[in-house]
């Protein structure tokens, strides 16, 4: 076992871990946010920037700080590390520039974004998003297009993290889409008009981060947060049939995998649980779905909202987050 | 100053072909290594030469190649960083060009002292033309015995492969150069793991600059302690210069470390002075990615001493009074100059070469352009130059590669030292 | 470049015979298990061989005789500067662009053959003979202005150059050159 700190907490961890990791032990507000990284999927992470931490002590043995911000979620922790995430000002300001560099070129189309409400950029943008923006030049836009029936690309809205891309490698027997072109002008895309028709393609909306990928059985049907998510399950031949199903009244607006408070899905269902059982004699209903995460769906008070735990400042150090008023 | 060891030969007749370079005393460290000496003597000799990463890093030789995983099974690999792109920089070009046989064989020691067994040379793509000249070095080098099974009747068998890139300078950092090696887009990989220990194939790699490779045969000719002795303080050894811009000579200079800037630029021996009879006005000494400096401050520290080439002494006031020797693209501007002009030309060259893997650097570099754009293009405004201040600082130290850093720094030091310009494009817009 | 998407002909393509015997000879360069590090030689080949640029079908034709799938290729093709994925004439001109070729007159020699070839940067003349392109970093800064055509660097260059290199590759053009051939040709002279 290894000792790391993170903003002045001290615990255990296993060998191997990387930073974000050990946070996402600790919990509540020391864990940075993360955009590209999705534990479920190999290799990602490292992309965003947005989990930026300080390492103000490398480990016991070499006690220096290490030169340059890392991303916490590709770093692994060495015994006697200490890492300031909420206790540094300059990863503050630092994320403060990475989230403003995510939104430079993002249509803020978020009134008709299916996303809007569960959205990580959102959300982002929210605690450390400026008020105005300071680019006055022409956003970056790309054509909306569909790579398959059940599958709306809006590329203009992406972040590149690259974790559909995972998805597609690791969960589908051939990936059909990638990242092509280079620079600001790389795009997610088939190429070619192309099907992605996999039995489980459609994971890579749930592991979108923002409105890119979007379920286009459920587009514009109804705003998230008017909807109940409610866990269920099915008998299913291909995966584990255990989802959550969005409803409106007695009827099911969509199904997605079940998140978790990171916004990760506990398990990867396929796409005849997602997109065609929407009947709710399909599913066995189990109760309402925990939603930990900060989003607007949190507000929905049929069940009561746990509390992420506070972590005791160092005095003068703390950076109060903006959002909490 | 004037000391020759890599171009030492480069007069000579036919010093392409392996007949002329063995006739001027080539090939011989190799048979002095492989018959007298272990492969921890010669990366012992390397170590002791103090030499530095010549492909902009400085980073020491040495050490880099301490750090090589050698506790597992797995083969190990020496990659040689050919994929020059760096603007200013054409020092590597030239050496494969005019002696490839230099190369083979600082390849051929190197990967003795690295028990390494199959090497590749990354190559630009858009040197097509060298692939041949190289390869046909490798081709003679092989019918000659320093190539292929048990090398000189020694133990140590190596094959050297070519591999050509396809236009694109990221993949001259090392971890995009292996992905476009493997044939994947050239997106540099997240670090730790380090190449040392997951590099090509994700096996332990070294990968190391035409320039660092060619120098480790005359090492071994001389041996480290007397390399050592050639330069100044801890930049031993000799540079490849690559001079460009309003000059009047311009071209590749070796020279020995130490030497005085100011001679550099103007002795007739190196550039030549400032083409047309026109003043200095700026410099960028080590390839577009290092700060620029005004003339003032690239002929002598703030604190008054004359500036010398050495790693040490173009850094003195960091960055801000000072710059770098990086790959020794060595970039002058005369008085007519535009530094606006020449700075968003740089940052369009970042753009265009940002592999869009990091949101900084793929945001960054697109909005800094645009900004720089209207701002030489007439549409700027002053706020525009603090805002680029501002980009440029969220881009550095915040990427996954030092692409990052090498479109703001070019950025940050124009505006600090050239502000002026900036604001009079705004006023006479 | 445009985002579009890009259209699958399904027509035939093909590597000579020797060409696929050069594949096989490169693919021995590299691991076991490794095959995919021949995909950039390849697509140079594919281009230089198949028509001067890279179409769908030569990709999927690449993806399949490498043995990867389409989309791996589709994502390399499009991520490197120096794959054509839209016609171009018999001789691309790529004029250096950047800072060193810039302040010594680059821009003046793009300008110069703008005007003489009447074509924009990215268009190729009504004779499809010439495609100007302008390009970053050659790595030839010290003998700016420079430009490449096809495997060809070009240097110092004035106008009058540019006016000769033009009636050179006019009159070398109706000849069959093989210019296409040199680059396979180096990659089979050792394994």
């Amino acid at each position: 076992m290894l000792k790391v700190t993170i903003d002045n907490i001290t615990i255990d961890v296993e060998e191997g871990m990387t930073i974000l990791q050990a946070a996402r032990m600790i919990g509540g507000k020391v864990v940075p946010p993360a955009m590209c990284y999705y534990s479920k999927l190999k290799g990602t992470g490292g992309k965003c920037r947005t989990c930026l931490v300080k390492v103000a002590q490398s480990s016991a043995k070499d006690p220096r700080p290490m030169p340059k911000l890392v991303a916490s979620c590709s770093t692994p922790v060495q015994d006697g590390m200490v890492v300031q995430n909420l206790t540094s000002p300059e990863v503050q300001e630092a994320r403060k520039g990475v989230v403003e560099m995510l939104l430079v070129n993002h249509p803020l189309d978020c009134p008709v974004c299916d996303q809007a409400g569960e959205c990580d950029l959102q959300d982002l943008s929210f605690n450390y998003g400026m008020e105005e923006t300071a680019s006055e030049e022409e956003r970056r836009e790309f054509p909306v297009i569909d790579i398959g029936p059940f599958i709306k690309l809006h590329m203009n809205r992406c972040i590149l993290c690259y974790r559909c891309v995972y998805a597609a490698d690791q969960l589908t027997s051939e990936r059909r889409h990638g990242v092509m072109y280079r620079g600001d002008g790389s795009e997610i895309s088939t190429l070619i008009a192309n099907v992605i028709d996999n039995d489980f393609s459609g994971n890579v909306i749930d592991v979108c981060p923002v409105g890119a990928l979007t379920d286009k059985t459920f587009r514009f049907k109804s705003r998230v947060w008017f909807i109940k998510p409610m866990d269920a399950h099915r008998e299913c031949g291909r995966c584990s049939g255990k989802g959550t199903v969005w409803m409106f009244g007695n009827e099911i607006y969509r199904v997605t995998g079940r998140k978790d408070q990171y916004g990760e899905v506990e398990e990867f269902i396929c796409n005849e649980c997602r997109f065609e059982k929407k009947e709710l004699a399909s599913w066995t209903v189990e109760g309402p779905r925990k939603i930990k995460r900060q989003s607007v769906i949190s507000a929905n008070h049929y069940e009561k909202m746990v509390q992420p735990s506070i972590i005791k400042p160092i005095e003068g150090q703390m950076i109060p987050p903006q959002n909490e008023l | 100053m004037g000391s020759s060891i890599l171009l030492a030969n480069i007069g000579v007749p036919g010093i392409r072909n392996l007949k002329a370079y063995r006739a001027s005393g080539g090939y011989s460290a190799v048979e002095k290594a492989l018959r007298e000496m272990t492969p921890a003597q010669v990366a012992q000799e390397v170590t002791r030469s103090g030499l530095r990463g010549r492909g902009g890093a400085g980073f020491p030789t040495g050490l880099k190649w301490s750090f090589l995983d050698r506790k597992t099974d797995k083969p190990r690999y020496l990659v040689c960083n050919a994929d020059e792109s760096e603007p200013g920089t054409f020092k590597d070009r030239f050496l494969m060009d005019k002696i490839p046989h230099l190369l083979i064989e600082g390849l051929i020691l190197s990967s003795y002292a690295l028990g390494v067994n199959n090497c590749y040379i990354y190559i630009r793509g858009e040197f097509k033309y060298l692939v041949g000249i190289l390869e046909k070095a490798i081709r003679e080098a092989h019918q000659n015995r320093f190539l292929g099974e048990k090398i000189l009747g020694s133990d140590f068998s190596l094959n050297i492969f070519v591999h050509p890139g396809a236009g694109a300078y990221i993949c001259g950092e090392e971890t995009a150069l292996l992905e476009s090696l493997e044939g994947k887009r050239g997106n540099p990989r997240i670090k730790p793991p380090f190449p040392a220990f997951k590099g090509l194939y994700g096996c332990p790699t070294v990968v190391n600059n035409v320039e660092t490779l060619a120098t480790v045969g005359p090492i071994i000719s001389m041996g480290g302690e007397e390399y050592a002795k050639i330069g100044k303080g801890k930049s031993t050894g000799t540079k490849l210069i690559s001079a460009c811009g309003n000059i009047n000579n311009p071209g590749v200079y070796e020279i020995e470390m130490g030497l005085l800037l100011d001679d550099f630029i103007y002795s007739p021996a190196y550039c030549g002075g400032i083409a047309k009879g026109k003043k200095l006005k700026a410099v960028i000494p080590g390839g577009s990615s290092v700060p620029i400096l005004p003339a003032d401050l690239i002929l002598r520290t703030l604190n008054g001493q004359k500036r010398l080439m050495t790693y040490e002494s173009l850094a003195e006031g960091e960055f801000a009074s000072g710059t770098m020797l990086g790959s020794g693209g060595f970039i002058v501007f005369d008085e007519d100059a535009c530094i606006v002009r020449n700075t968003w030309n740089l940052t369009r060259f970042y753009r265009h070469e940002s592999c869009g893997q990091c949101s900084p650097c793929r945001e960054g570099t697109s909005w800094m352009e645009n900004v720089l754009y209207r701002l030489e293009h007439g549409s700027g405004k002053l706020s525009d130059i603090d805002l680029l201040v501002r980009v440029a600082k969220n881009i550095e130290g915040n990427t996954i590669c030092p692409l990052g850093d090498a479109a703001a720094w070019p950025v940050a030091s124009a505006i600090r030292h050239f502000r002026h310009e900036f604001e009079e494009h705004v006023k006479n817009a | 470049m445009d985002n579009h998407l890009l259209i699958k002909e399904n027509k035939p393509v093909a590597f000579s015979a020797e060409t696929l015997e050069t594949i096989n000879q490169l693919s021995k360069r590299y691991p076991e298990g490794e095959r995919k590090s021949i995909l950039l030689p390849v697509l140079h080949m594919a281009q230089e061989e198949l028509g001067g640029y890279l179409t769908i079908d030569i990709l999927d034709y690449v993806a399949s005789l490498v043995g990867i799938s389409p989309v791996e290729v589709y994502e390399v093709a499009t991520f490197y500067s120096m794959y054509y994925l839209d016609k171009v004439g018999k001789y691309v001109l790529e004029v250096c662009r950047t800072g060193p070729c810039a302040i010594c007159g680059g821009e003046r020699i793009a300008d110069y053959l703008r005007e003489v070839l009447k074509i924009k940067t990215g268009e190729t003349t009504a004779d499809g003979l010439f495609t100007l392109r302008e390009v970053e970093c050659l790595g030839g800064c010290g003998y700016a202005p420079v430009m490449q055509v096809n495997t060809e660097f070009y240097e110092y260059l004035t106008n009058e150059k540019v006016d000769k290199i033009l009636s050179d590759l006019r009159a070398g053009a109706e000849k069959e050159t093989d210019q296409q051939k040199r680059w396979v040709a180096q990659f089979s002279s050792q394994i």
